[in-house]
């Protein structure tokens, strides 16, 4: 009984897998181009920027471009680095880490205001904590989140500014608690909401998040503003021009300048993409190896 | 122990008190704060969401990917389980590796396989499969050693080694494994959907999604939805429907986006990304080498290994001790005898619906309500175990064979029910200790500082090699707790004892005893 059954069953599997196989025979000629973006912030944000650059894109290099999200920044430089995604939006850090594992990669472009970028650090209105010109060093002993563990101005560099400002101290001997919230929205909410009492936040972010109307004047507050530093950048893969044809790094990177439309720009929170090289992000370098976080 | 082995009761006293030190010890070292200010407010707005759920919002396709990911994965995972069950009771390095495989969780694999095959189906069915292969093959081989052998003994001498196996015992296992199998398929729902957490297009994919940005009414929606593919599993999920299933599945399978040289990738991974940084410039006969290799090593086991196993053994001590309390609370409400015939179907469908939610899942909600700390982490783990201990508790309680003149409430329960099935009771938590340090070092990913967070702060700053050994001391770990149990359950004399589905509960024809990994 039993073995009729399964041998049955497998008779009508096998005919099926070859009805698939041979439907499946047909592939595309052209692989499409495909990108993808640190997730830093919320995801609906994401998915509007990102949906409207591949359809730009599409428009300006003509072959297919598609978005792909992911859900934490390690993610997005492996997919990089492993070669799934051909371009990726990262931060100072990340876009190193990738350029480090895939030789040949190149940042292209980078927004008007990445040259100088900055970190806020933010507070819990209850913590009598206001805002100053110097480092608020009275952020000791409170409990504190970074954004993702790998981001720029989540991470690295209000890490460096904390070891500056407590010389001999990791950040986990300056605080009471440690935590990595993962986005800059998210740490918004955290420290909003009370679950930590100080965090560090992307300016562009925190401006966007309240634009939007998700921060809450009476509950949260920046209190200091970094010195500036370069972040975000589209960084390309070394080996675009022999899959997609001589000159492609060029003509993305033209396309990814050329971007005027404010309805693309908006999202990103950035006024144009200007041009960039590796060489611009050589001090996020020198810090993450400073902090230990790069070899 | 010549004392345990004259008295199991005594056994049984004095291992309980032990669990319960270690857990009060374990509990002083952890951290139990409630961070977040408003936890009641955000977990109303959860339960409005599964009140009023959205279903329209969840994408259809992300549950057709979840099931066909489950359903490859285990068919691989259990068809090459069954090859090894065969040489698995000879071969120690068989079973050394079958070990390993299920020591690494699916989270984990699937963090390794993405280095190699990026963010695709392939990698979401090898994360299940692997794993999978290690604890079938476990399974199978113990259910094919368990199997009566008196039809093997009656063979023709000269019968081949493989048409004995074919007529003398797999008609005798055939049963067994196909329940075990069957029910493997509800724990790769849960497996695959926890996959999602991590950017595989699961629905778990969604389910972040919609916590993270408080959508609770689309979050509420597919998590009904779940619950309503697990709990309807054994109406389409069976052996008749399995290779149409099987094949759907590979029909069904999301594209994968962008195309890896998986090749390429795993020749970079194990060459250079898996080997430790100091080993891959310096010549291996050099001593100043192993001189760097041990300057790297050193900092890893003392800030890492040793301080994440510290955090990972407190987590689950204190984590198994809170379920076998809560299971003895909940098994009341499943069992007949004392939740009555009205009360009893409600108590089973709870203990369900808990036993079905991830703890991954469930750990990801409560560190969101209450904040970074170990109580959510904690809770987490009680609720999904206490609620699988229980359930089967309460079929226990059922099984039992009581005198027309037994007492009943309070009376029965602690002068009857709970001595009888007081070695059962103890076999399902030390079966289950090993599954909850297991999970409780990849609660890590979520900000507990068990061994799962430096994996992850490892992934973050792209060092697979310190990753990889942080996977195999998480490994090791389990696997000495499993030698552990095993231990412990044969000097209490608990090996016979039921803990898996194999082995059916008394008066049961469709017993599960090995519920939910």
């Amino acid at each position: 009984m039993l073995r009729r059954t399964l041998s049955r069953s497998l008779l009508v599997g096998l005919g099926c897998l070859a009805l698939a196989g041979s439907a499946g025979g047909q592939g595309s000629a052209k692989p499409a181009f495909v990108f993808t973006g640190i997730p830093d912030q919320d995801e609906s944000r994401l998915v509007e920027r990102f949906g409207k650059v591949a359809t730009y894109l599409e428009g300006k290099l003509g072959v297919p471009v598609t978005y792909i999200p992911v859900k934490n920044y390690p993610a997005a430089v492996t997919a990089f680095t492993n070669g799934q995604v051909q371009l990726a939006w990262f931060g100072g850090f990340t876009g190193v880490q990738a350029r480090r594992a895939a030789p040949g990669a190149q940042a292209i472009a980078q927004g008007a205001e990445d040259a100088a970028f900055r970190t806020y650090l933010i507070a819990n209105t209850g913590t009598g904590l206001t805002r100053s010109a110097d480092f608020p060093k009275g952020i000791a002993g409170k409990t504190f989140t970074f954004g993702a563990r790998a981001s720029t101005s989540g991470r690295l560099m209000p890490e460096y500014f904390i070891r500056a400002a407590f010389p001999g101290k990791t950040p986990e001997e300056v605080f009471a608690r440690v935590g990595f919230s993962g986005d800059h929205s998210r740490t918004i909410q955290l420290v909003q909401s009370g679950a930590f009492a100080v965090g560090a936040v992307d300016y562009s972010v925190w401006d966007l998040d309240s634009k939007a109307g998700k921060v809450d004047p009476k509950a949260v507050g920046i209190i200091w503003e970094s010195p500036p530093f370069p972040d975000y950048q589209w960084t390309v893969r070394g080996d675009v021009d022999a899959i997609y044809g001589a000159g492609f790094t060029e003509r993305l990177k033209a396309a990814l300048i050329g971007i005027t439309d404010p309805a693309i720009l908006a999202p990103f929170a950035r006024s144009k993409f200007i041009p960039v090289t590796n060489a611009a992000y050589e001090p996020v370098e020198r810090v993450a190896r400073s902090t230990g976080l790069l070899d | 122990m010549s004392a345990n082995r004259l008295s199991p009761g005594w056994g049984y006293a004095a291992a309980t008190r032990w669990f319960v030190a270690g857990a009060a010890a374990a509990l002083l070292a952890s951290d139990l704060a409630v961070t977040s200010l408003h936890p009641w407010a955000d977990l109303e707005r959860l339960l409005a969401g599964l009140i009023h759920p959205d279903f329209p919002a969840v994408e259809v396709r992300s549950i057709v990917y979840t099931v066909a990911f489950a359903i490859l994965g285990v068919s691989l995972g259990a068809g090459a389980g069954f090859v090894l069950a065969i040489p698995f009771a000879r071969v120690r390095s068989l079973r050394l590796a079958c070990a390993g495989l299920r020591a690494v969780h699916e989270l984990f694999w699937a963090l390794l396989l993405m280095q190699v095959f990026g963010l695709s189906a392939t990698t979401g069915v090898l994360a299940i499969a692997l794993p999978y292969a290690g604890i079938c093959a476990k399974v199978y081989s113990e259910i094919i050693e368990e199997a009566d052998l008196s039809a093997l003994r009656v063979l023709p001498e000269g019968t081949g080694a493989v048409s004995a196996f074919a007529y003398a015992r797999l008609p005798e296992v055939a049963g067994a494994i196909r329940h075990y199998t069957l029910y493997r398929f509800e724990c790769a729902l849960r497996s695959t959907l926890v996959l999602g957490f991590i950017g595989l297009p699961t629905m778990g994919f969604h389910l972040e999604s919609a916590f993270r940005q408080g959508r609770y009414a689309e979050a509420g929606a597919l998590l009904l939805t779940f619950y309503a593919l697990i709990g309807s599993r054994r109406l389409w999920m069976r052996l008749s429907t399995l290779p149409v299933l099987l094949v759907a599945s590979v029909l069904a399978l999301p594209r994968t986006v962008g195309a890896t040289d998986w090749l390429a990738n795993l020749g970079r991974l194990l060459g250079h990304d898996l080997v430790p940084a100091p080993l891959r410039s310096g010549a291996l006969g050099d001593p100043e080498t192993w001189g760097r290799f041990w300057l790297w090593l050193r900092p890893i086991l003392t800030q890492q290994i040793l301080p994440g196993a510290v955090e990972t053994l407190v987590l689950a001590q204190v984590a198994l001790v809170a379920t076998a309390f809560g299971a003895l609370l909940l098994f009341p409400l499943a069992s007949r005898r004392f939740a009555g015939p009205v009360g009893q179907p409600f108590g089973r469908v709870l203990l369900v619906v808990v036993r079905a939610t991830p703890e991954y899942m469930l750990a990801y909600v409560l560190l969101q309500l209450l904040g970074p700390s170990m109580l959510p982490a904690i809770l987490a783990l009680t609720i999904h175990n206490a609620g699988i201990v229980g359930y089967l508790m309460g079929r226990h309680a059922d099984g039992l064979a009581y005198r027309a003149d037994a007492p009943a409430g309070l009376n029965l329960y602690s002068y009857e029910t709970l001595p009888r099935l007081y070695g059962q009771f103890l076999a399902y938590l030390l079966y289950r200790w090993e599954l909850i340090l297991r999970e409780s070092a990849i609660f890590g990913i979520l900000g507990v500082a068990t061994l799962g967070f430096y994996v992850d702060a490892a992934i973050s700053e792209l060092r697979l090699d310190v990753a990889a050994l942080l996977i195999a001391a998480t490994a090791l770990l389990t696997m000495l707790v499993d030698a552990l149990s095993r231990a412990l359950r044969r000097s209490l004399r608990l090996t016979d004892l039921p803990t898996r589905l194999s082995a059916p509960l008394p008066g049961s024809a469709a017993a599960d005893g090995r519920a939910a990994r």
